[in-house]
């Protein structure tokens, strides 16, 4: 059966993130940007991003995340939304919405644009713009979401969570309702590139976790046809692996700033595989037949424990990025999972860091050696 | 299992709320609704009660067009694009005009 699988070819992606820039004025210790940030000089132009709509849209992608870093950092989003627009796909915008002037958001609006997800890094402002490092970001964050909303457009808040804003929990639903947000998600910190480093400073003790867990449970259903809220599961504490990008390979892809095509954000800090570039290769053909979008996909490359799981098709053997950070090797089970002989140890691991009072380490681009101007 | 979901009326007029939308998806075959990171990819049932759903027409004109359409019993298609139409309100991918 998974070799019949294996052989055929596989789906086309139903989604794209296309991270346009990494640029953003915010620091937060947990972006899921990697550690050595891509320099504006080496992005992609308007011209090429168009093509790589035109390109996802041909392939069958439906939905484009136009992210970063903070896209609206690129002077030219209204025309990328535009060139989304004109092949019909579905654009989210991701951003933090501290500079997004009114007539811009309303050019955007005007392109086409179909749903505004705002981050918010915590309830309060004095959470907030210490999270970000940025002071006054939580009083923009608030006004931007008005104008969202007297644009029409469709707002989702998504906060990150951990250590220090966990406890906001019931005010983070609140400001929610209160901003007029019709989606809320509430995503646990992944511990990956800046939040693998900050992981001692981030992550929540075991009880705080299960907690917030109960309480996105209540929430949800006391405000079910209000209010949807998703939430991003904590796995360091749990039994099973998170079904890691629903697969491999399998129902979306990320374009870095550069150009590299990715099978999720943290795919490179995997030694050994080679990131295709839109620049040299068109999506199609990187979707299907590069190496690193085969190298994980389906069930052929699973562990024997794997392989023989009944829910090796639901979890997808959970995630490779992690099976690297936690144990050396990306083609091991995922940790996190029960059945892993790491499994002690990743628990120990969150509990230890959790009771540690390390300082955050901001995202910020490596100085330069050579006067360079980024 | 739906304990909020409002009772639609037959007069009711309902519409896709702005960030939903209902596309055909010629990659894989079939239709879908569109929403803020969400893909529903629908049955031909709910394709045809979606593709009548123009912010005009009320639920029972749409009602009496499938009847029409499919030459089923009336009552029936009633009841399930009522219970239908209630749960994707319910998931805010609906809203009554």
């Amino acid at each position: 059966m998974s070799h019949l699988d294996d052989s055929a070819r596989p789906a086309p992606p139903l989604g794209m993130l296309a991270e346009l820039t990494h640029r953003c004025p915010l620091q937060c210790p947990y972006c899921s940007n990697p550690l050595e940030l891509t320099r504006k000089r080496d992005e992609l132009d308007t011209a090429t991003w168009q093509r790589v709509f035109a390109e996802a849209a041909e392939l069958g992608v439906l939905q484009v995340h136009l992210s970063g870093g903070e896209p609206a950092a690129r002077s030219d989003l209204e025309a990328l939304v535009a060139s989304c627009v004109e092949h019909g796909l579905y654009t989210n915008l991701i951003t933090a919405g501290v500079n997004l002037s009114r007539a811009r958001l309303d050019a955007l609006a005007e392109a086409g644009l179909d749903h505004v997800q705002l981050s918010i890094q915590g309830a309060t402002a004095e959470v907030n713009d210490r999270i970000a490092n940025l002071p006054g970001a939580f009083e923009k964050k608030r006004a931007f979401a008005a104008e969202v909303t007297d644009a029409g457009l469709p707002l989702t808040l998504n906060s990150v969570i951990h250590r220090h804003n966990l406890h906001q929990l019931p005010e983070l639903v609140e400001l929610a309702l209160d901003l007029g947000a019709r989606r809320l998600e509430i995503a646990h910190a992944q511990y990956y590139g800046w939040a693998l480093e900050n992981r001692a400073a981030l992550m929540p003790p075991r009880e705080q976790v299960m907690e917030a867990l109960a309480l996105v449970e209540a929430a949800r259903e006391r405000l079910a046809g209000k209010l949807v809220i998703d939430a991003v599961v904590p796995d360091y504490y749990a039994r099973l692996p998170k079904p890691c990008m629903n697969g491999w390979g399998r129902q979306s892809l990320n374009v870095t700033p550069a150009g590299r095509v990715l099978p999720c954000h943290a795919a490179e800090t995997i030694p050994g595989l080679a990131f295709w570039n839109v620049r040299e290769h068109g999506l199609g053909e990187i979707w299907y037949d590069s190496p690193a979008f085969n190298a994980y996909r389906g069930t052929a490359w699973m562990p024997d424990t794997c392989q023989s799981c009944e829910r090796r098709e639901i979890d997808w053997g959970g995630c490779r990025c992690q099976a690297l950070a936690l144990t050396g090797d990306a083609s091991q089970m995922d940790p996190v999972c029960e059945r892993s002989p790491y499994h002690d140890e990743v628990q120990t691991l969150a509990i230890v860091d959790a009771s540690r009072d390390a300082e955050f380490r901001y995202r910020r681009f490596a100085r330069e050696a050579s006067g360079g101007k980024s | 299992m739906n304990p909020s979901a409002p009772a639609l009326a037959e007069e009711a007029i309902v519409r896709l709320p702005r960030g939903v939308r209902l596309r055909e998806d010629k990659a894989r075959g079939g239709w879908v609704l569109l929403a803020p990171e969400r893909v529903f990819q629908l049955d031909p049932v709910a394709r045809e009660v979606l593709s009548r759903v123009d912010g005009e027409r009320d639920i029972g004109a749409i009602v009496d067009d499938l009847a029409a359409a499919f030459a089923a019993p009336r009552e029936r298609i009633l009841g399930d694009v009522r219970a239908m139409l209630a749960d994707l309100i319910l998931k805010q991918v609906l809203e009554v005009a």
